[in-house]
């Protein structure tokens, strides 16, 4: 699999490996994925009062380009709101690590998890 | 010491410098370049006799006789010419023919398409550590059945099966054996003299020996017949025509022959190493050998790292080339038929790693090849969700994935 260089460099030094603290109400998670297809992606936001993403974190058991695709997003989402979040699409991320074909589906699946962390946000927030 | 360390020699041995001196020998003008069919002068009668010492060559390393092969362009042609060839020429006698869920795909497309032509295939389960169970295969025979097709070493976990009680069973129901040997030359002792075996598929390239050469084992006493699958001048008695590759032909012979010359020290050496590497490695948390403990192949080590993906693993790898039984090697989104049809879940078939040995493997490179996947494994968990899932004892069984 001939990856691009940004693949290898997010996935050699993976930026915002790691977790936040479940129980702080300011942080949100979406997980995604299944380990029968080969990834789960689990990627952890920090909300500030203005709604603004402050932090984010990662982790994520599947292939190179799922976590070039879950770190870069990671890099994204900081300092926008969610609204701002809520517009990254999937075929940024893939033309932006310039994914072959077959890895789409990352891309897809890091898409997911940053809806799936906004989505776990406003339930914790009351909707 | 040079990097990547080469440790896929199940996929494919570079070939030895001794069988490359010796290829190179009958391709220019100044070797023996002629046409083995050539039956008018003496640039055919010279590779005609080399390509006959090599026949002996290769019937030596398996106890056969020299009229009993017939030279392919490779295990693949093999299957098809034995399994194809034998379906079609024993079709009044019964159309079914049965072969097991580990096979290599050269033997499971082939029985596909015989399905396709109308014979009706079975496809047996193996045992978790990748077996068969004669009991089973023996309920699979019916009276219409006129062919089974059975690896002996699996080219993905290593394991070797029962050949001889398997040829027994077939030679008492009047059943036609074949086996594909491709991964079981130079590794294993190979006896046709005593094993009930009607046809065998070797490989050249596996052996070190060159791509693009394989052998097909036709048994003569008793007699098994086969239907062409490639037409011409009836070279190879009938069986496959085609110009005889003499350089390639002469170099599997030789290959061969040194297969059979240090086959004792070279399995005893490549044990050692196994056993270094395999020792190196058990220790980690949450590590498991795939397919039989015993009933195996020294050269290949077949290992799953539970909560990392295979492919990941394979780039945190990247000093050794290895092969993974994840999807994400290849388009789909299925991993490793092989492991799956040992029950395998799908988190430990996706963290499959195969490491197989072989005769350039050194010592230095196992030590190594034991400190890099210790790093990459720590890199990776400590990257893995599933990993901390498990260090808080959550069963990943009771979780509700969002599949896609």
């Amino acid at each position: 699999m001939a990856y691009s260089n940004k693949v290898i460099d997010h996935y050699e030094n993976p930026r915002n490996v790691g977790s936040f603290a479940k129980d702080d109400p300011s942080v949100a998670t979406g997980m995604v994925g299944a380990p029968a297809c080969g990834d789960v992606m689990k990627l952890q936001i920090k909300v500030n009062e203005q709604g603004v993403i402050e932090d984010a974190k990662f982790k994520t058991y599947g292939c190179g380009s799922a976590i070039a695709s879950s770190s870069l997003v990671t890099e994204w989402v900081k300092g926008k709101t969610l609204d701002e979040a809520q517009q990254i699409k999937n075929t940024d991320i893939a033309q932006e690590l310039a994914l072959p074909p077959v890895k789409i589906h990352c891309s897809i699946l890091a898409e997911d998890a940053i809806k799936a962390a906004i989505a776990d946000y406003k339930q914790k927030r009351g909707g | 010491m040079k990097l990547p360390i080469y440790l896929d020699y199940a996929a494919t041995t570079p070939v030895d410098p001794r069988v490359a001196e010796k290829m190179m020998q009958f391709l220019t003008m100044d070797g023996q370049f002629g046409n083995p069919a050539s039956r008018s002068h003496r640039f055919g009668w010279q590779a005609e006799e080399a390509v006959e010492i090599a026949r002996s060559q290769i019937a030596e390393l398996v106890n056969a006789d020299p009229r009993e092969i017939v030279f392919t362009s490779g295990a693949t042609e093999s299957n098809n010419l034995a399994i194809k060839g034998a379906a079609e020429f024993y079709h009044k006698k019964g159309k079914h023919l049965i072969t097991v869920k580990t096979e290599h795909k050269a033997v499971l497309d082939t029985m596909r398409q015989l399905e396709r032509d109308g014979f009706d295939v079975t496809y047996l389960d193996v045992e978790a550590n990748g077996l068969v169970d004669l009991t089973k295969l023996e309920q699979a025979m019916r009276s219409d059945t006129t062919v089974i097709s059975i690896m002996m070493v699996n080219n993905e976990i290593g394991v070797v099966q029962d050949v001889a009680a398997i040829g027994e069973l077939c030679r008492s129901k009047g059943i036609i054996f074949h086996v594909d040997a491709a991964q079981a030359t130079g590794k294993v002792a190979i006896d046709l003299q005593q094993l009930k075996v009607d046809l065998m598929s070797f490989s050249g390239h596996k052996t070190y020996g060159p791509k693009g050469i394989g052998a097909l084992f036709v048994r003569r006493k008793p007699r098994i017949r086969l239907e062409a699958q490639t037409h011409g001048g009836g070279h190879e008695r009938g069986m496959r025509s085609g110009t005889l590759a003499t350089h390639q032909i002469v170099a599997m012979g030789e290959a061969f022959r040194l297969a059979k010359e240090e086959m004792a020290a070279e399995q005893q050496r490549i044990t050692a190493l196994r056993d270094r590497l395999w020792n190196g490695i058990k220790d980690i948390e949450q590590v498991f050998l795939n397919g039989d403990a015993k009933a195996r192949v020294p050269n290949i080590t077949n290992v799953s790292f539970n909560y990392v993906e295979g492919e990941s693993l394979i780039m945190a790898l990247k000093d050794i080339a290895v092969s993974s039984g994840s999807a994400c090697t290849s388009a789909s989104l299925e991993p490793s038929y092989v492991l799956r049809a040992l029950g395998l879940s799908d988190e430990l078939a996706h963290s499959s790693i195969r490491f197989s040995i072989g005769r350039f493997t050194t010592e230095e490179q196992i030590d190594h090849t034991i400190k890099i996947v210790h790093e990459a494994i720590a890199k990776l968990r400590e990257m893995s969700p599933l990993w901390d899932m498990y260090k808080d004892g959550i069963d990943l069984n009771t979780v509700a994935w969002v599949a896609h």
